[in-house]
């Protein structure tokens, strides 16, 4: 069975004037002790899936329909105390910045101690010790003096490790993690996301690393999904999307990246810009931007087809694949 | 153009410094200390002893990560900030001690692109009036059908719409409003550009439309940039000499293909191997021991000792030189120097 399972989930935010689909029916499935990258840019909705995910949309923003099926139970349908059951303890969130996560005029040891007690029966003593645990986990020199500085006497990278350390503390079986590393350095982010893949690994937790840099999925990931206006457009192996993308937007992200060409040539850029939520294109939304597109994708939204072992929402993506093959067999 | 090559370099940074105090007023200076009253400033050195040149045609990138004094070389570079010592020189003429008056005629050849689009456009200025500003400003005789008829050609070669000139930024996405901000740049027709991290606001694919419209206008109006980033990525395409800043000092300088196929500073190394390639499996890096130290109290000697696996004491007590290497780079590193760098060398 898998872990967490994914039907059509839609969202919807209501504005002033009208209902805009910021999420529309994405379905995907997740097994134990997978990590699955959500790709896309600013506005595709991967932060809005990591939210509603966890069932932590807010107004005006809604799950309209659909379903999440986490170890057996539907996210969408629980209460607020089978939530807050569930948050942080089977399944915890990582965010972008850490400043933001951890509350500032607190200790780390109060935020630590806090959660382990809110969950579980443990004396303070108790709880203090798993805390110095975890910390160590996360190779925080010297724990027990961190546990009673505040979040602002650490470094970002030190802070962000911190988040890590809050998110293992109750064994979650799954962590969404939403752009952890954007806001720190090359050098601090690589050593966050070597921590994060090796904690996953040897924990056996599953991971949901949204993200905008393909690099760094490829790195952490074993499928991928690629997000674009609210839908999933691609999805499959992380190593077939990035060798080999089929749907034209993915095709367009990669070849956009500035390792794809020659130094000083110019860059391979995809025309125009996201579409805003409120005026998503007719059709297929990449249709105005995509070079292949017919007066089918401007009418008609393309379902996602098997093709393979990668899933693609394209009306073109056979055409393309034959064009593939024939340049291949020329060359 | 032949005979550019052997002339001498458009921009001179020698020895520039700054440093910004932490105790602005008399009160916060005075400290108790070992039972007396003492007065001591605290200040943040955030450039030390930079010393670059940038050539005709080039761009210069500068990289490094948050802290490293990049953004404030270009702030110093464009007159923003004023060096605590050292001087610069823009086609031979000292440019760091102009007065505002003085160095009015400097600002129509040097311009700036900033980081974020949303914040250096008015909001209550059109796109008209912000880039008609920089016209009229540096050409007084220019009569309104002139002034209008440069914002044109510039709108135009930065792909967008002058019909659009009326509208306001909100009106823009980010990616066009660091077009407009290109523009307002390019408006005065300026020969040398500081682009402080112009696309790391943006996304991807806007990423590379933005870069592309930059290397145009180097091609087509003969640009000299100095460019500041973080991202290597960007560097090894749009750079074509790289240096490396760490704590407000220069590890390394060199072309960027000689800088991407050979680096040599250990920092350089490991800042390169950090960054996510398409093709890892794993993440895959250079581990560095520590964070970055504050600026506010360097360490003695190399700034990285105290993250460099190669450090020993002539590190810890002596500044590094910057020493010229039979490839044309430059590296400031004992290590190099003794040739202790290719001995057992773990994970390098």
């Amino acid at each position: 069975m898998s872990l967490l399972s994914v039907r059509d989930l839609t969202v919807k935010f209501a504005m002033r004037e009208n209902t805009v689909t910021a999420l529309n029916g994405i379905s995907f499935d997740l097994a134990k002790g997978e990590r699955l990258g959500i790709v896309g840019e600013s506005g595709a909705g991967k932060s809005i899936t990591g939210f509603a995910l966890m069932n932590l949309l807010s107004r005006p923003g809604y799950i309209d329909h659909g379903e999440i099926m986490f170890e057996g139970e539907d996210v969408v349908s629980m209460n607020d105390k089978q939530l807050r059951n569930m948050r942080g303890n089977r399944m915890a969130m990582i965010f972008q910045d850490p400043m933001v996560t951890l509350n500032p005029v607190l200790t780390i040891g109060q935020q630590m101690i806090e959660t382990l007690m809110a969950h579980r029966k443990l004396s303070r003593e108790e709880a203090r010790k798993i805390a110095i645990v975890k910390l160590r986990e996360v190779y925080i020199p010297s724990p027990e003096e961190r546990l009673d500085q505040y979040p602002h006497e650490l470094s970002g990278g030190m802070r962000q490790r911190i988040i890590i350390a809050i998110a293992l503390l109750l064994d979650p079986q799954l962590i969404i993690a939403d752009e952890p590393t954007t806001a720190l350095d090359v050098t601090i982010q690589a050593d966050i996301m070597e921590l994060l893949l090796e904690l996953c690994q040897s924990n056996q937790v599953g991971l949901i690393l949204i993200t905008h840099d393909l690099g760094v999925v490829s790195q952490m990931t074993e499928r991928t999904l690629v997000m674009y206006a609210g839908r999933i457009i691609e999805a499959g192996r992380t190593r077939e999307i990035i060798n080999d993308p089929q749907h034209p937007y993915t095709q367009g992200l990669i070849n956009a990246l500035p390792q794809q060409t020659l130094p000083g040539h110019r860059l391979k850029q995809i025309p125009g810009n996201m579409p805003s939520l409120t005026n998503i294109p007719q059709g297929c939304p990449f249709n105005p931007r995509c070079e292949y597109a017919t007066d089918l994708c401007r009418t008609r939204i393309p379902e996602i087809s098997h093709f393979g072992e990668v899933e693609v929402a394209c009306h073109e993506v056979q055409r393309l694949q034959s064009n593939d093959a024939r340049r291949e067999a020329k060359a | 153009m032949k005979d550019m090559a052997v002339q001498s370099p458009l921009l001179e940074i020698k020895g520039l410094e700054k440093r910004f105090d932490l105790d602005q007023g008399f009160l916060e200076t005075v400290k108790f200390k070992g039972g007396r009253i003492t007065r001591e400033t605290r200040s943040v050195h955030a450039v030390n002893n930079v010393t670059l040149d940038v050539n005709r045609g080039e761009a210069l990138c500068v990289v490094g990560e948050s802290g490293c004094g990049k953004s404030t070389v270009a702030r110093l570079v464009a007159g923003l900030l004023t060096p605590s010592a050292g001087e610069i020189y823009y086609e031979g003429q000292r440019i760091d001690d102009l007065s505002r008056g003085e160095i009015q005629p400097l600002r129509k050849k040097i311009q700036m692109i900033f980081q974020n689009p949303y914040a250096s456009l008015n909001p209550r200025m059109t796109i008209l009036q912000a880039l008609e500003e920089p016209v009229r400003h540096h050409n007084p005789k220019f009569s309104a059908a002139e002034v209008r008829d440069k914002v044109t050609e510039v709108m135009m070669s930065v792909g967008v719409d002058p019909t659009w000139i009326k509208r306001y930024p909100h009106e823009f996405s980010g990616g066009q409003r660091q077009r407009i901000a290109i523009a307002r740049a390019l408006t005065v027709d300026p020969e040398f550009i500081i682009a402080d991290e112009p696309i790391s606001a943006l996304d991807v694919s806007i990423q590379a439309q933005v870069l592309n419209l930059m290397l145009e206008a180097k091609e087509s109006r003969g640009l000299t940039y100095l460019f500041i980033t973080h991202d290597l990525s960007v560097v090894e395409h749009f750079g074509t000499r790289v240096a490396v800043l760490y704590l407000g000092t220069v590890c390394e300088v060199a072309d960027t293909a000689t800088l991407f196929s050979n680096p040599k500073h250990p920092y350089t190394k490991a800042l390169l191997s950090a960054v996510p390639q398409l093709k890892d499996d794993r993440p895959n890096h250079i581990r560095l021991k520590g964070e970055i130290p504050t600026p506010i109290n360097l360490p003695q000697g190399c700034p990285f000792q105290s993250r460099c696996i190669f450090a020993n004491d002539r590190c810890k007590s002596e500044k590094p030189r910057a020493i010229h290497q039979p490839d044309g780079s430059t590296v400031a590193c004992h290590a190099l120097e003794e040739g202790r760098l290719d001995a057992d060398a773990p994970g390098l």
